[in-house]
C-alpha cells in the first residue's frame, strides 16, 4: 500500500513537471507547425533567470515570500523577451518551410541559445534553493513530501485548465482555433494570422522559462539542463499526440507514472521505460493518442 | 570502370598517402571525420526519400560498442573481423526496428528513431558492467596479425577509414543511379504515386534503412578502433542531430557531400572551440542558420556551381 502510494505520489510530481513543460511545446506545435527545439532552452534560461534573481533578492534582505513572486516575474520577463526576440527576429523568415527543415532551425537556435545562457551566466551552478524549503514538508502515510512539490501538482492542474479555458471558452482562443485548423482560410477571414504567430509563441515560450524557474529550486542550474529536458518533452508530447493539449497532459501521465513506477521496482530502467512507453504508443497509434486525422496527398 | 570511379580511388590513394606524412592530430582529426562521413552516407540515402533520422546515433552507438565488447569477451582484436561484427549486429537490429519505422515519415520518423537511440542511451548509461557514463577503452586492434603499436596505431585506422569510406562511396554514388536509388527520390516527391507505379515503398524504404545502419555501424567501429574509447554519449540525441547537421552542411545531392561536410564540420568545430571556448556552439548554430539559408543544397552544391561553369 505505502509503495503504491509512493509511487502514485512521484509520479504524479514527475508527471505535472513534465506538463509545465510539454504544454508550451505542443501549444507551438499545434499552431505553428513548429517543433521546437529551442524550447529546452527556453526552460533553461527560465531557469537561470529564477535562481540567480532569487539570489539577488534574498541577498537583499527582503521578505523571503517574496520569492516567489521574483520567481514568476523572471520566468515572465525572460519568457516574452525571448520568444518575441526568436520569433521576431528569426523564426518569422523561415515560415512556409518544410516541417523537418524548422525542426533544424530551432536546433541551431538552440545551439546558439546554450552558448549565451553560458555567456550570460558563466558555468557554475545556481542554486535558489530557499522557495523549495520554505513551505516545509508534509508527511503522508509514513512518507515526507516537499510542499513545494505538491504545490507544483496544482500549479500545474491550474495551467492546464487555463490553457483549456483560454482556448475553448475565449474569443481569441476560437480564433487561434480557427487558424490551426486552416492557416488560410483563417487569413481570408480577416484574422491577423502573423500576430496570433507571435503571440502563441510568446506564449509557448512564457510557458517554457515558467516551467524552468519553478524547477530552479527544486536543482542545481547548470550547463545543460535544456538540453536534458527537451528530449523528455519530445517523448511526451509524441504519445499524446502532438499539438493537443489534452494530449500533452495524458502523454505527462503516462510517462510520470511509468517513470516512477520503474524507480520504485526497477531502477535499472528509469530512462528506458520513458522511450519504452514512447515506441509502444507508438507502434499502435502512428500519431499518437489523441492526434487530429490529416488527408493524404495524391 | 567509371572516370568517377578512377578518379576517386586515385583520390583515395593520394589520401593514403598523404597520411604518412600528416601530423598525428591532423591523421586523428580526418579519421574522425571520415568515420562520421560513413555515417552521414547513410544518412543521405534516408534524406534522399525525404526521410530526416535524428536516431543515427543508435547504429554509430552500437557498432563502437561492438567492437568494444567483442575485444573484451570474444579474445579477438582483428580489426576487419571486429568491423564486420558491428555491421552484422547493426544490420540485426536495424532488420527489427526498420519494419516498425518504415511506416512513419517527416516527424514521427525523426521522433520515433530518436527514441530507439535514446533507449540504448538509457539502458548502457545503467549498465555498470560496460562504465555506465564513463564507458570503457577499446583495445588496441590488430590488423592480420600486424600489431601496429605506438606510432603507428592511428595510421592503421586511418587507412581503414579511408578504404571503407572510399568502397561505401563508390556503392552509394552507383547505387544512387539504380533504379532502387531513383525510387527514393520519387518517394520524397509523392510517395503514392510511387505506389501505383507498382514500387512498393515499404520495402525501398526498408532497404534503404537497413543500408543507414550498416553504414553508420561501420562508422560506429572505426570511431571506437581510431579513439580506443567508447561512451553512451555517442547513442545521445545531439550526437545524432550532428549527423543531420553534417549532411545538411555538406549537402545531399552527391555522395562526395557528406564526406567533404564531415571533414569541414570537424574542421570548424576543432578551431572553434581552440578560438572560443565558451561559444563555439553559437558557431555551430550560426553556420547551420547560414547554410538552410543560403545554401540550402550544401557545401557540394558550390562545387558543382564551380564546375559547370568552368565547363560551359
Amino acid at each position: 500500500m505505502k509503495l503504491v502510494i509512493a509511487m502514485l505520489m512521484d509520479g504524479m510530481i514527475y508527471a505535472s513537471w513534465l506538463f509545465l513543460i510539454a504544454a508550451g511545446l505542443t501549444l507551438i506545435y499545434g499552431v505553428m507547425r513548429i517543433l521546437n527545439m529551442a524550447h529546452g532552452s527556453f526552460y533553461a534560461i527560465g531557469a537561470y533567470a529564477g535562481a540567480s534573481l532569487v539570489g539577488f533578492y534574498l541577498a537583499g534582505g527582503y521578505p523571503p515570500w517574496g520569492a516567489y513572486l521574483v520567481l514568476l516575474g523572471a520566468a515572465i520577463f525572460s519568457g516574452i523577451i525571448i520568444g518575441l526576440l526568436v520569433e521576431r527576429g528569426l523564426l518569422r523568415f523561415m515560415y512556409g518551410r518544410d516541417e523537418v527543415v524548422m525542426i533544424l532551425v530551432t536546433y541551431a537556435i538552440l545551439l546558439i541559445l546554450e552558448d549565451v545562457i553560458k555567456l550570460a551566466w558563466g558555468v557554475d551552478a545556481y542554486f535558489a534553493y530557499q522557495p523549495y524549503t520554505l513551505l516545509g514538508r508534509t508527511k503522508l502515510v509514513g512518507l515526507s513530501y516537499a510542499n513545494y512539490d505538491i504545490a507544483l501538482i496544482f500549479i500545474s492542474a491550474s495551467i492546464c485548465f487555463l490553457l483549456w479555458w483560454g482556448l475553448n471558452r475565449t474569443r481569441q482562443g476560437k480564433l487561434l482555433q480557427a487558424v490551426i485548423h486552416d492557416r488560410d482560410t483563417a487569413a481570408f477571414l480577416g484574422i491577423n494570422v502573423t500576430r496570433m504567430f507571435t503571440v502563441t509563441f510568446v506564449i509557448g515560450a512564457v510557458l517554457g522559462t515558467f516551467a524552468g524557474a519553478l524547477t530552479a529550486p527544486g536543482i542545481s542550474v547548470m550547463p545543460g539542463i535544456g538540453i536534458e529536458v527537451i528530449i523528455l518533452a519530445f517523448a511526451v508530447v509524441v504519445i499524446g499526440g502532438l499539438g493537443s493539449i489534452g494530449g500533452a497532459l495524458t502523454g505527462a501521465l503516462i510517462v510520470g507514472l511509468a517513470r516512477s513506477a520503474s524507480v520504485h521496482l526497477y531502477p535499472e530502467a528509469e530512462l528506458f521505460v520513458i522511450y519504452g512507453v514512447m515506441a509502444v504508443v507508438l507502434a499502435f497509434r502512428p500519431q499518437g493518442l489523441f492526434a487530429i486525422a490529416t488527408a493524404r496527398k495524391i | 570502370m567509371k572516370i568517377a570511379t578512377i578518379l576517386l580511388i586515385a583520390a583515395a590513394i593520394a589520401a593514403l598517402a598523404a597520411g604518412l606524412v600528416m601530423p598525428g592530430w591532423l591523421t586523428f582529426m580526418l579519421t574522425l571525420a571520415l568515420a562520421k562521413g560513413l555515417v552521414v552516407l547513410g544518412l543521405l540515402l534516408l534524406m534522399r526519400a525525404g526521410l530526416v533520422s535524428f536516431g543515427q546515433g543508435l547504429y554509430y552507438c552500437l557498432g563502437a560498442y561492438c567492437v568494444g565488447i567483442a575485444g573484451d569477451y570474444l579474445q579477438t582484436q582483428n580489426a576487419l573481423l571486429l568491423m564486420l561484427l558491428a555491421v552484422v549486429a547493426c544490420v540485426a537490429l536495424a532488420a527489427i526496428i526498420g519494419l516498425l519505422l518504415c511506416r512513419y515519415r517527416d516527424i514521427f520518423f525523426a521522433m520515433f528513431s530518436m527514441a530507439f537511440s535514446m533507449i540504448l542511451y538509457g539502458i548502457l548509461v545503467k549498465s555498470t558492467a560496460f562504465g555506465s557514463t564513463d564507458g570503457f577503452n577499446v583495445k588496441p586492434p590488430l590488423l592480420f596479425g600486424w600489431t601496429p603499436g605506438g606510432e603507428s596505431s592511428p595510421m592503421m585506422a586511418y587507412g581503414l577509414a579511408v578504404v571503407a569510406v572510399t568502397g561505401v562511396g563508390i556503392f552509394v554514388w552507383n547505387y544512387l543511379r539504380s533504379p532502387m536509388g531513383y525510387a527514393g527520390e520519387a518517394i520524397r516527391e509523392n510517395e503514392i504515386r510511387v505506389e501505383y507505379l507498382g514500387v512498393s515503398v515499404r520495402k525501398v524504404i526498408y532497404i534503404k534503412y537497413l543500408l543507414a545502419a550498416a553504414m553508420a555501424g561501420l562508422g560506429g567501429a572505426i570511431t571506437a578502433l581510431a579513439a580506443g574509447h567508447i561512451d553512451p554519449e555517442m547513442a545521445y540525441w545531439t550526437t545524432s542531430g550532428e549527423f543531420v547537421f553534417i549532411a545538411l552542411m555538406g549537402g545531399t545531392g552527391h555522395a562526395a557531400g557528406p564526406v567533404l561536410g564531415s571533414i569541414i564540420f570537424e574542421l570548424l568545430r576543432t578551431y572553434a572551440f581552440q578560438i572560443s571556448p565558451y561559444t563555439w556552439q553559437m558557431i555551430l548554430g550560426t553556420a547551420l542558420l547560414a547554410i538552410i539559408l543560403y545554401l540550402p543544397k550544401g557545401v557540394w552544391s558550390l562545387v558543382e556551381r564551380i564546375t559547370k561553369r568552368i565547363a560551359a
